[in-house]
């Protein structure tokens, strides 16, 4: 039984604290907000004790972990809080604001020893863990091409009132769409380290970008494209598709379905041409289940992580910083 | 009573689990208002009488239709399933959770909340959910809705919130206001069930996934399986071909096969796909009928 707190009950927050009073080797001993709507209820309902002050909380809980789901703006400040008090850390994506704090945190927590991941769900789909083994065992041989695209209806209307239209907190596409896709090709193809052009567009939006177009490469020299678009009302909800070209053959996968094309010969129980393979023979089943099975195995993991019953490998600091820095980079196209 | 086959709504709005295309193609199908009555009608010619559905805006529509063809539709009845959650899901992520709140929540009680400096009490939380039920069920007026469910992806926060509070008070109002009953969908049946039973409700309806592959079963199959053969229950079978990734001959034998299953729920978008699906149900369950008999 580990000793859980959590501060940022929005709604990446609320979701986390639902799978983790669920979780059977977890006790959620405090949540932090500044919104008394939402502890008023927690506190009622779900008789949690809840703080307004991150501080005293970790004080007076003394957690072994800490979830932290506030605007990208306080990441920093509070993860470093809670690392300095030797507090595991479950962080939200993205990570930070620069690559300078980041930097900084990431040494922390390997001086700490504490196990640290952030929130890029998108590592524990099974379509995109398949994906990623079949990139590695090359089958689909030297891979020279991804084409990485997300959409879906979150700004349809010209209007901006969360935090989510600040760009100074960490809003606009890049920073809460773009980021999980550029996570996503840096894990399964390699990391980006170079944007040759891009285009930050505002399309209902004042303050921040709506859409995020750009040519870019990876580490290992594939050429690609980042095509991102948050205010897509054709999409009923977030949507992210990967192609990546192969000189043996090709990929097409999204959440729900894999598409892997063969170019001459069989592998495993893949064969030459088109094979199909669908998220319902991918999913490994988990013990609760909210609005998809990967929101409860990236916490499970963590979970595991912290009693030391799995290593601490996926969607750590240092690989959620790769990702900052392509957002860095990125930036500077605004 | 409810009936043996559900017509589902699935299709309508482009919600298919396992293909992105498909929902694609369905958006377009489905574009008109007279596309999805004529599929409700092959449905009813299949002898397919309950449309169990979001609360979807579109649905609105569908309701017109329905109370201006009382002789058509005399015996047809519609499950609604509330809250159409992705309204909710994107406004929150653009709005907050408060601004959510204040855009959906009809008159001014919460207005009120908000200038009291947010001294929100217990009862209040109640009531709002109690509008916000009122709310979604207007457009069903004049309409036969004689169950009522809960999405799961509420019904499923408030397992893990442990706050039995809230949806013991969506099963009182829908019985209470809306003089109908309760169900509730859920990706967790066998931890659903517990906590309805330690809250005194009998005999409850649940909706859930049930198939052979154990897709979206969480927890255990086995858990899922001894409810079904040792509780008292409702239960209705959901995502029956795991989306596609069982055969439909295959799919429903399985669910023909075990106790205790109320209803099967399903969607298609063709009179064909429609009628094989009902004569495979109509076929399993005589054969199971018979074996029961004989033994």
């Amino acid at each position: 039984m580990i000793k859980v707190a959590l501060v940022g009950a929005g709604k990446m927050g609320v979701s986390h604290l639902s799978i983790l009073g669920a979780h059977p080797d977890v006790e959620i001993v405090g949540v932090c907000d500044t919104s008394k709507i939402v502890t008023n209820f927690l506190e009622r309902y779900s008789k949690l004790d809840c703080y307004s002050d991150f501080g005293k909380m970790l004080d007076q809980v003394k957690p072994d972990a800490v979830f932290i789901a506030v605007p990208t703006k306080f990441h920093y400040q509070l993860i470093k809080m809670a690392m300095e008090k030797n507090i595991h850390v479950f962080a939200e994506k993205p990570f930070c604001l620069n690559t300078t704090e980041g930097r900084e945190l990431i040494s922390l927590a390997a001086k700490n020893k504490l196990v640290n991941q952030v929130g890029y769900h998108n590592k524990f789909v099974g379509t995109f863990k398949e994906v990623k083994r079949i990139i590695k065992l090359g089958m689909i041989g030297e891979v020279f091409h991804f084409v990485a695209e997300s959409y879906g209806p979150v700004v349809t209307k010209p209007k901006q009132s969360s935090w989510r239209s600040k760009p100074e907190e960490g809003g606009g596409c890049l920073m809460d769409y773009a980021s999980h896709v550029i996570d996503l090709v840096n894990d399964i193809v390699a990391p980006i380290t170079e944007v040759k052009g891009a285009t930050l567009k505002s399309i209902y939006s004042n303050t921040v970008e709506d859409a995020v177009y750009s040519v870019m490469s990876t580490t290992s020299n594939v050429s690609g494209i980042l095509s991102v678009n948050w205010s897509e009302e054709t999409y009923r909800k977030m949507s992210t598709t990967v192609t990546i070209l192969g000189s043996k053959g090709k990929i097409i996968s999204d959440a729900n379905e894999l598409k892997l094309y063969l170019k001459d010969e069989n592998k495993e129980d893949y064969t030459k041409g088109w094979n199909v393979k669908y998220i319902t023979d991918l999913t490994e089943q988990v013990n609760f289940n909210l609005r998809g099975e990967e929101y409860s195995a990236q916490i499970d993991y963590f979970v595991d992580a912290v009693m030391n019953r799995k290593p601490n490998t996926i969607n750590t600091f240092q690989q959620a910083w790769e990702t900052d820095k392509v957002i860095e980079l990125l930036k500077r196209h605004k | 009573m409810i009936d043996r086959i559900l017509f589902g709504d699935n299709q309508f709005f482009a919600v298919n689990h396992i293909s992105d295309e498909k929902s694609r193609a369905q958006s377009i199908q489905f574009k008109n208002d007279d596309a999805i009555l004529k599929t409700l009608d092959h449905a009813r010619e299949a002898g397919l009488n309950t449309f169990m559905c979001t609360t979807h805006d579109r649905i609105s529509s569908v309701c017109d239709v329905i109370r201006k063809n009382p002789i058509k539709y005399e015996n047809y009845k519609i499950f609604p399933c509330m809250p159409y959650a992705h309204k909710y899901a994107n406004a929150v992520t653009e709005l907050g959770i408060t601004g959510t709140i204040k855009q959906y929540v009809p008159g001014n009680l919460f207005g009120s909340l908000f200038k009291g400096g947010m001294a929100v009490l217990s009862k209040d939380y109640i009531s709002l959910i109690e509008l916000m039920i009122d709310a979604e069920m207007k457009m069903f007026k004049g309409i036969k809705t004689p169950v009522i469910f809960l999405q799961n992806v509420i019904t499923d926060l408030l397992i893990g919130l442990k706050a039995d509070e809230i949806l013991m008070a969506f099963y009182n109002h829908v019985r209470k206001k809306h003089n109908a009953e309760p169900g509730f969908i859920t990706m967790n049946m066998p931890k659903l069930y517990e906590i309805l039973e330690r809250n005194g409700v009998e005999n409850p309806i649940i909706c859930s996934s049930i198939n052979k592959v154990g897709f979206r079963m969480s927890g255990k199959v086995e858990a899922y399986e001894e409810i079904l053969r040792t509780k008292r229950g409702r239960f209705l079978a959901m995502q029956v071909l795991a989306g596609g990734a069982i055969p439909p001959e295959e799919a429903i034998e399985y669910i023909c096969s075990l106790p205790n299953i109320e209803s099967v729920l399903f969607g298609a978008s063709s009179k064909r796909n429609i009628e094989s699906t009902v004569s495979y149900i109509n076929k399993f369950d005589e054969k199971h009928l018979t074996t029961a008999m004989a033994s």
